[in-house]
């Protein structure tokens, strides 16, 4: 068992998408679909430097949430919906091989990476990328997947603290 | 981007459901997802209430709304990615939130692939690793491995281009007077030699006048090698090694000359002046719209001629003929492969054939072209002006309807067009082969 309640973990282990929400110097939520990864205590994404306005946002801003909302993107008993606010760092200290540490999580939602990763050479800046790690300090939790309802929250930075 | 009705009005047909993301009291982000219903009329997407106190989205202020789509594909991951993401107001009315969108950001792959995406965020690229290089005080830089890298800048693989003119006047050579293997080894690396270094010069010419940066749809075959637009190689070592290419092949060709005779050294020179010159100015024969005259002749009648007078000492009418058929066909390797590339050679000056001609006459006049490299083919082994066994290069001939019905279907989509650039470089792979299968036939049969 991780950090997250048990129904919360299942949908980011199974997500094949998320909606990653930062937060632009104007102050205002940007969102971007993003493959989550998870390890049983930190949320993890990875961004190509092709596509790196998120991580200049995170770096100025470190408040982030992501929710997992799409039921064709998941592979649950029981369809749900979460939302996870956190504290998210970026980690672009190598980004030509630092991101392969979360390849194992990243293959196995989308076994084809080791095909595209083959022909790096013909996308060279697509496999320059960095990792945002995320430390889930609320999550909020849909049953049913019915937002209508008000969700049950669980507020994590205090149980880890 | 301000969003269009249209793309109100498209909103339910894309996408099952919303996501409401706003910025709480704390200073996080909040998203929360939702059922909505577009109303195009009024430019609004009505949103479904969604319940609890701490995610209610605040009334009056500019929130962001996406929509996302992917479709699983088990055991490979996930295709036709989309999403449209809205900034703008929201207020409550009639139990519902009305959402009145002002800015959009979208990407459909089936809109835009995923290359030609890709290629808009080279800028991006750029200013996040300048921004890593000044955090860390040290150049970051992307990496490939030294064979990769080689691979891309010097556009290794259409070498073919050289070998198979080379090959086929050696060919020719063998069977009218005889054949040294170390004379042709050396024309080959001195022939290749001159080759890469017009790859490099083009990508240096082409990253200089903007063309390549302009070209936002690269396929394989086209769009050069852009390892100076990607950050991996600087232009001042793509200049080098251009030169260092020039210099080697000029240096065997010199040696060639010396050691069979100086008549060649005049064919040397045609040869990598229109090389250089194809990119290089003042004269920049490519911009010009003479690029595939300067192809046709440098790795047809050039190399052929080249190549079968360092092995025969003179020159002959047979390796001039049987080399017009290939310089056509790698004319029109050249020519296909600057139709995608079109908008940007214009935006760049570059006045290539497709630039100047209107779709249909670029499809007639590749039709015509095959036509007459394959017709030539024909007269000149059934007259014997060359062996009679190269009639069998005809055989590649078909290999051309497929890049003409791709022409004529997927002329404006590059990358639907990529099977076609292709074939067309085995359309003049295929036919050299053969042509030069044909003398070894002749030499074969005539030696029994």
């Amino acid at each position: 068992m991780g950090v997250l309640p048990d129904p919360v973990e299942a949908l980011l282990e199974s997500a094949l998408v998320c909606e990653f929400t930062v937060v632009d110097p104007a102050g205002l939520p940007v969102t971007h679909p993003l493959i989550p990864l998870y390890d049983g205590e930190l949320i993890y994404l990875t961004s190509s430097i092709l596509f790196s306005k998120k991580l200049e946002h995170v770096k100025a801003n470190p408040r982030v949430s992501l929710s997992i909302s799409d039921p064709v993107a998941v592979d649950v008993e029981r369809f749900a919906r979460a939302t996870n606010q956190g504290d998210a760092t970026v980690d672009d200290s190598d980004l030509h091989a630092g991101w392969e540490r979360v390849l194992p999580l990243w293959r196995k939602k989308e076994p084809a990476i080791d095909m595209f990763l083959g022909k790096r050479v013909a996308l060279p800046l697509f496999f320059e990328r960095a990792v945002i790690e995320i430390r889930p300090r609320r999550a909020f939790f849909w049953e049913d997947g019915r937002t209508d309802r008000a969700p049950e929250v669980f507020e994590l930075a205090e149980a880890l603290a | 981007m301000k969003p269009t009705p249209e793309l109100i009005a498209g909103l339910q047909e894309r996408f099952g459901h919303a996501v409401i993301a706003f910025v709480d009291d704390d200073g996080y982000p909040v998203s929360v997802a939702t059922g909505f219903r577009a109303d195009a009329g009024r430019g609004v997407v009505v949103l479904d209430e969604v319940g609890g106190e701490e995610v209610q989205p605040p009334e009056g202020e500019r929130i962001n709304v996406v929509f996302s789509h992917i479709r699983p594909q088990p055991g490979i991951g996930y295709d036709e990615r989309r999403y449209v993401s809205l900034w703008g107001a929201v207020r409550r009315a009639d139990g519902k939130l009305e959402f009145q969108p002002d800015r959009v950001q979208q990407w459909d792959e089936q809109e835009m692939s995923f290359f030609e995406f890709s290629e808009r965020g080279v800028p991006q690229a750029r200013r996040y690793l300048d921004q890593v290089s000044a955090e860390t005080g040290r150049e970051v830089k992307p990496r490939l491995s030294f064979g990769w890298l080689f691979l891309r800048t010097t556009r290794l693989p259409f070498l073919t281009a050289t070998f198979i003119p080379i090959l086929l006047g050696i060919a020719v050579a063998a069977w009218t007077n005889g054949f040294s293997w170390w004379l042709a080894l050396l024309t080959l690396v001195g022939g290749a030699c001159i080759h890469l270094g017009l790859n490099v010069a083009n990508d240096v010419f082409d990253t200089a006048s903007g063309a390549d940066a302009a070209n936002v749809n690269p396929t394989q075959f086209s769009g050069g090698s852009r390892v100076v637009l990607y950050g991996l190689v600087s232009l001042r070592n793509l200049a080098l090694l251009s030169l260092g290419f020039y210099a080697a092949g000029i240096a065997i060709g010199v040696g060639l000359a010396a050691l069979r005779g100086w008549d060649l050294l005049w064919l040397g020179v045609a040869g990598a002046l229109l090389s250089f010159f194809y990119t290089a100015p003042p004269l920049k024969l490519v911009h010009r719209g003479l690029g595939e005259i300067v192809v046709a002749l440098g790795f047809g009648p050039i190399m052929a001629l080249g190549a079968y007078f360092v092995q025969a000492q003179e020159y002959d009418l047979e390796p001039l003929l049987v080399s017009i058929p290939v310089g056509i066909l790698i004319a029109l390797v050249l020519y296909v492969n600057e139709v995608p590339d079109r908008p940007a050679d214009a935006a760049a000056g570059k006045r290539t054939l497709p630039v100047r001609f209107s779709k249909d006459t670029i499809v007639n006049a590749y039709i015509t072209a095959v036509a007459v490299a394959f017709g030539l083919i024909a007269v000149f082994s059934i007259s014997g002006l060359i062996v009679r066994p190269a009639i069998i290069a005809l055989a590649a001939a078909p290999l051309a309807i497929p890049v003409v019905r791709a022409l004529r279907e997927s002329y404006d989509q590059p990358y639907a067009l990529m099977p076609a650039m292709g074939k067309n470089i085995q359309l003049h792979l295929a036919t050299g082969v053969l042509l030069i299968l044909g003398y070894v036939i002749a030499i074969v049969v005539d030696a029994l």
